[in-house]
């Protein structure tokens, strides 16, 4: 009988070991949507892994609140969500450049804000290089937020709800700069968006197809702009001169790399949303799209750093513009761009 | 073979003496192989016990004690100047027996800072116990945690060594003034860092440990080494740098210039406490 016993103690012993090796599950509300990442079948596989980040539904809602919270900027004036709205695929609508505290105008147009899990540098010249760095950026600079990382900190820490939210996100009340970034990439780095028309065309599901127009746009697109704007995000992620100017104002990725050769040029943007993302270009030149065609069209400027393959611009005709902003409008998620889970609450 | 193994459960079934023996087994078994997986695995060094020991970093100027904001100094080109900030990361340390065995100390990030006294003292502890006989370090942070995601303790950006706008970590900083400097307010600002070709500013500081007195980590003696750190090694070793032509660096080929400089002066092993 003790034999018996004595197995029972032991196989008892085990499964309670296997409980200790095993992580916590989350506690999840079962009328909360649970916060998940995923990546839509016609993606290839993202950059960023959740593994040193693990995703919450806690870690999320804090992300969330730190991004559309203008307290954290040296005014109290902006937020993230000041110049990355939703409604605009969380790029700044008719704002050339973004403005920050106290009215200060930056040099350079807010990039929208999604399928960040995929890109590899960021901002209009790739400066920064890992996405849960990147909230750094625009806190400390002196025309966006203008703030430290230090002064966020003491503010969370004396301000109710947060302490108790980064317990709920990280278990315990402390707040430091990890738990601050790394909550805000769990908001940041779900922002996926893969539902437009165009996805849905892509992964063949039932019931969507190109009109003629989107479908000779489509044609003419993968002839004239895809050598930059790779599909399936829109963009090779590599940094040209599209020749806006002779001289740039700006020096672009030279600021970063110190190359003479990279001097002006800046990262081709992605296309998706675009129809929600203008003003364009790295300094918001062009209000609308017929203005972006038209420069590839005639506007194209010999630029040093000039892209070999806008040499001569790309001729369009104005029924060829016609069809491709037909088929631009196929990259508008509105999924993604009225999905409550992203909006400020 | 599916018979024969069939017939192999069949026959010890049938014994069922052996039957109960390995029952009695598995149970044991069971919470022993679950205990050692829940053990991380080891280092590549393993020794049967471990200690500490402690570096002390003492900055000097040229054989002066570095103080901040009051005293003035001279350059190798003769030109005055004075120090207000000066800190720097050591990371990556790696310890060598004269065997050539070695051992690098995991996650080894240190930001040591002139204005506090406590960082210019470090504990390294959990070090296999044994005479070591060469030291080396990086003088910075290495390629891959240049470009990390959000980081803690002396990685933290709260401690004001990181580049926000241009990921990566300043490896070594000094500001100060010089009446030579032509920039406003007579100021130095030498942020060296960069790992990226051809301004790569990472660089190695490496010595070797006299084996007469090694470093001799013991259960019951935590050595201590003194290194002395001299700050205006920035300024001269390979090329003299005169602050009328060069007083400001934020990365790119002048900061590469004072890298190559104190690649080779900035630390030198003074002495050691075993």
């Amino acid at each position: 009988m003790w034999r018996k016993s004595i197995v029972f103690a032991m196989l008892v012993l085990s499964i309670a070991l296997m409980y200790a090796c095993s992580k916590n599950e989350d506690v999840i509300n079962p009328e909360e949507t649970k916060i998940t990442f995923s990546v839509p079948s016609n993606f290839p596989s993202p950059a960023y892994q959740f593994e040193d980040n693990q995703l919450t539904n806690a870690g999320f809602a804090l992300g969330k609140k730190l991004f559309y919270d203008a307290r954290l900027s040296a005014d109290k004036s902006v937020s993230c969500g000041s110049c990355h709205q939703q409604f605009a695929a969380f790029a700044n609508l008719d704002h050339k450049v973004s403005h920050g505290v106290d009215n200060c105008q930056g040099k350079r147009n807010a990039p929208p804000l999604f399928n960040l899990a995929w890109q590899k540098a960021f901002f209009w010249d790739g400066g920064v290089k890992n996405l849960e760095t990147s909230p750094l950026n625009a806190v400390t600079d002196a025309c966006e937020m203008r703030t430290d990382i230090e002064t966020i900190i003491a503010f969370l820490k004396s301000t109710a709800p947060y302490p108790e939210l980064f317990k709920q996100a990280f278990g315990s009340t402390d707040i430091n700069s990890q738990r601050i970034l790394k909550s805000m990439t769990q908001f940041t780095a779900v922002l996926v968006s893969g539902n437009s028309k165009y996805d849905k065309v892509m992964r063949k599901e039932s019931g969507y197809s190109f009109s003629s127009t989107e479908l000779a746009g489509y044609n003419l697109f993968k002839e004239k702009c895809t050598s930059c704007h790779a599909e399936p995000f829109f963009t090779d992620f590599s940094y040209k001169s599209n020749g806006l100017d002779l001289v740039s104002a700006d020096e672009g990725r030279s600021h970063i790399t110190g190359l003479s050769t990279d001097f002006g040029i800046f990262r081709v943007p992605t296309l998706r949303n675009i129809e929600y993302t203008g003003p364009y270009m790295h300094d918001g030149r062009f209000y609308n799209l017929d203005e972006v065609l038209e420069h590839y069209n005639s506007g194209v400027k010999a630029a040093t750093n000039l892209d070999a393959r806008l040499k001569n611009g790309i001729s369009l005709n104005e029924s060829e513009k016609e069809h491709i902003k037909a088929f631009l409008k196929t990259l508008t998620d509105n999924e993604f761009i009225k999905n409550t889970l992203y909006s400020e609450s | 073979m599916t018979t024969v193994l069939e017939h192999t459960q069949f026959y010890y079934l049938s014994k069922f003496s052996k039957m109960k023996i390995s029952q009695y087994l598995l149970a044991l078994l069971c919470p022993i192989i679950l205990l050692s997986s829940c053990k991380k695995s080891d280092d590549d060094i393993t020794a049967n016990t471990k200690s500490s020991f402690t570096i002390e970093f003492e900055h000097q100027v040229n054989g002066a004690a570095l103080a901040l904001n009051t005293n003035t100094y001279k350059n190798a080109k003769g030109e005055d100047f004075k120090i207000n900030v000066f800190k720097y990361y050591v990371s990556n340390i790696k310890l060598s027996k004269a065997d050539g065995s070695t051992y690098l100390i995991p996650e080894s990030y240190f930001l040591i800072d002139e204005s506090k006294s406590a960082s210019k003292l470090i504990t390294i502890n959990d070090v296999p116990t044994g005479d070591y006989t060469k030291i080396e370090y990086t003088i910075g942070v290495d390629y891959a945690r240049n470009f990390a995601g959000a980081q803690t303790g002396a990685l933290d950006p709260i401690n004001g060594m990181f580049w926000t706008w241009n990921s990566g970590y300043i490896f070594v900083k000094l500001e100060g003034s010089s009446p030579k400097s032509t920039a406003t307010s007579n100021m130095l600002t030498f942020h060296i860092g960069g790992v990226v070709d051809p301004n790569n500013t990472i660089r190695t500081f490496s010595t070797e440990i006299n084996a007469a007195n090694p470093l001799r980590i013991r259960t019951d003696a935590k050595p201590n080494m003194h290194f002395i750190v001299n700050a205006a090694a920035l300024f001269t070793g390979t090329t003299d740098i005169s602050f009328a032509s060069l007083n400001f660096t934020m990365g790119g080929a002048n900061s590469v210039l004072v890298a190559n400089n104190y690649a080779k002066g900035l630390f030198r092993l003074d002495h050691i406490h075993n």
